[in-house]
């Protein structure tokens, strides 16, 4: 199984704040890490680097075969970002943030009607961004964050705002297909469920990793006791 | 060219549903305009004072357009969502370069019949064309500059001030020679040729000011 994500010593500071600090780990691709930590710990961050949004300060880091941010023009387009900020344009409706992405990315208008009627956004595409609820923002995100189907998915708490039904919706677009599963990068505060979708576990305080395992082997009390 | 489309259309897409930029620039300018018309306690205004007058008042209305450039990309997430695409970065450069040169457009549009109604002694006729060529370089050196230094600014606290204050000294130049350019347009009489003097230093400064944009875009939009 070839690697997809591979981290030796990765660090990342803010000025003198260091935010990631001696993060390594290897993953496989088609596998999931969930990335749990407490606010700040650094999990936004890390994300931010695998995107190619944030330069490492110390360490190296492999995405796809490529290194970054050396080789950060190889691996973009095929990475999916799904973060606190949706990336779209309030004053434009979410079939024109789509389009516009597709543009960017290269992909066919169709897989925007297609995206928008499985995110259950069909019947109010048109409309712009800046009418929506937090939820449907969420699913249009989501729908930007697959547009170019990526092989590696970087998910900042990706059920933030979302009811069980559009979590439930979005689930085959984020983990891909049995054929072809993506390569996801979660974070999540929701110790049961983020461990019953993960492959491995990774635990950061303070930015550094203080758990690192087969999801398999951590328990929910070895989660929660990051958050104390 | 597939990304230059896709940006420059959602760029002007953002101004049609927000008019954000071209009508703020326009009721300046011609606030700008009222102003110097009292100010100068003249009924009408015509060579270098012409010339000054007009170049000073659309680089002043221009820096509205400045300002508001990347507050969308910035506040919205335009920015990440562009550098997550596998594209040149320069073209985000080029379209935010082009939408401004747009906006500018639009403004003189507006802009110019008010200065020959409200200050200007001449009819404009005659120089109609020579003032339609000096007025686009003009615009794309405003542009250009505006497009990098726009970039730097909106990532800053203090972008609304810092924004005019790296841009206006290297604007410099573009007043000096637009205002060269302009002054013999807006004498009496009119049409009183270009001085190609002013015509080269204008087209010259665009163009060293494009193609260093060009090189120092992409890695200004690095972390």
């Amino acid at each position: 199984m070839t690697t997809a994500i591979e981290l030796a010593g990765l660090g990342r500071a803010y000025g003198e704040r260091a935010a990631l600090d001696g993060v390594s780990l290897s993953l496989p691709a088609g596998s999931t890490l969930v990335v749990f930590g407490p606010n700040g710990a650094g999990k936004s961050t890390l994300l931010r680097i695998l995107a190619t949004l944030l330069r490492p300060t110390t360490g190296t880091v492999r995405v796809l075969d490529g290194e970054l941010p050396r080789e950060a023009w190889k691996v973009r387009g095929r990475i999916g970002l799904l973060g606190h900020d949706p990336l779209l344009y309030r004053e434009l409706s979410a079939r024109e943030n789509l389009r516009y992405h597709a543009r960017l990315h290269a992909v066919d208008p169709a897989r925007v009607d297609e995206l928008l009627d499985a995110v259950g956004l069909g019947a109010r595409a048109d409309d712009p961004i800046s009418t929506y609820s937090r939820g449907m923002v969420q699913r249009a995100a989501a729908a930007r964050a697959v547009l170019h189907d990526p092989e590696l998915l970087l998910l900042d708490e990706p059920r933030a705002n979302l009811d069980p039904a559009a979590a439930a919706a979005l689930e085959p677009l984020l983990t891909g297909t049995p054929e072809r599963p993506r390569t996801r990068v979660v974070t999540s505060h929701d110790p049961a469920g983020g461990l019953a979708e993960a492959d491995v576990a990774l635990g950061l305080r303070a930015g550094r990793p203080v758990l690192l395992a087969p999801a398999a082997g951590v328990t929910v009390d070895q989660i929660g006791a990051l958050y104390r | 060219m597939r990304v230059l489309a896709a940006v420059l259309r959602k760029e002007l897409r953002l101004e049609l549903r927000t008019f954000e930029s071209v009508p703020g620039m326009v009721l300046f300018g011609l606030t700008i305009f009222v102003v110097f018309h009292f100010g100068l306690e003249r009924a009408s205004v015509e060579g270098d004072l012409a010339a000054g007058i007009l170049v000073v008042t659309l680089l002043f209305a221009g820096m509205l357009g400045l300002n508001r450039l990347y507050v969308a990309d910035e506040e919205q997430g335009g920015f990440d969502g562009f550098l997550l695409a596998p594209v040149d970065r320069t073209w985000l450069f080029v379209a935010k370069a082009t939408a401004l040169f747009a906006y500018l457009v639009a403004l003189e549009i507006v802009m110019v019949p008010a200065f020959a109604l409200l200050l200007l002694e001449p009819g404009l006729g005659q120089a109609l064309p020579e003032l339609v060529l000096v007025l686009a370089l003009t615009n794309a050196g405003f542009a250009i500059i505006a497009a990098l230094v726009g970039a730097i600014a909106v990532r800053t606290r203090a972008r609304d001030l810092l924004g005019p204050l790296i841009a206006l000294p290297l604007l410099v130049p573009v007043v000096i020679a637009a205002a060269g350019l302009l002054e013999p347009l807006l004498r009496e009489g009119g049409a009183g040729g270009l001085d190609a003097k002013w015509l080269a230093i204008l087209g010259l400064y665009d163009l060293v000011f494009g193609l260093l944009s060009v090189a120092v875009f992409d890695p200004l939009l690095e972390d």
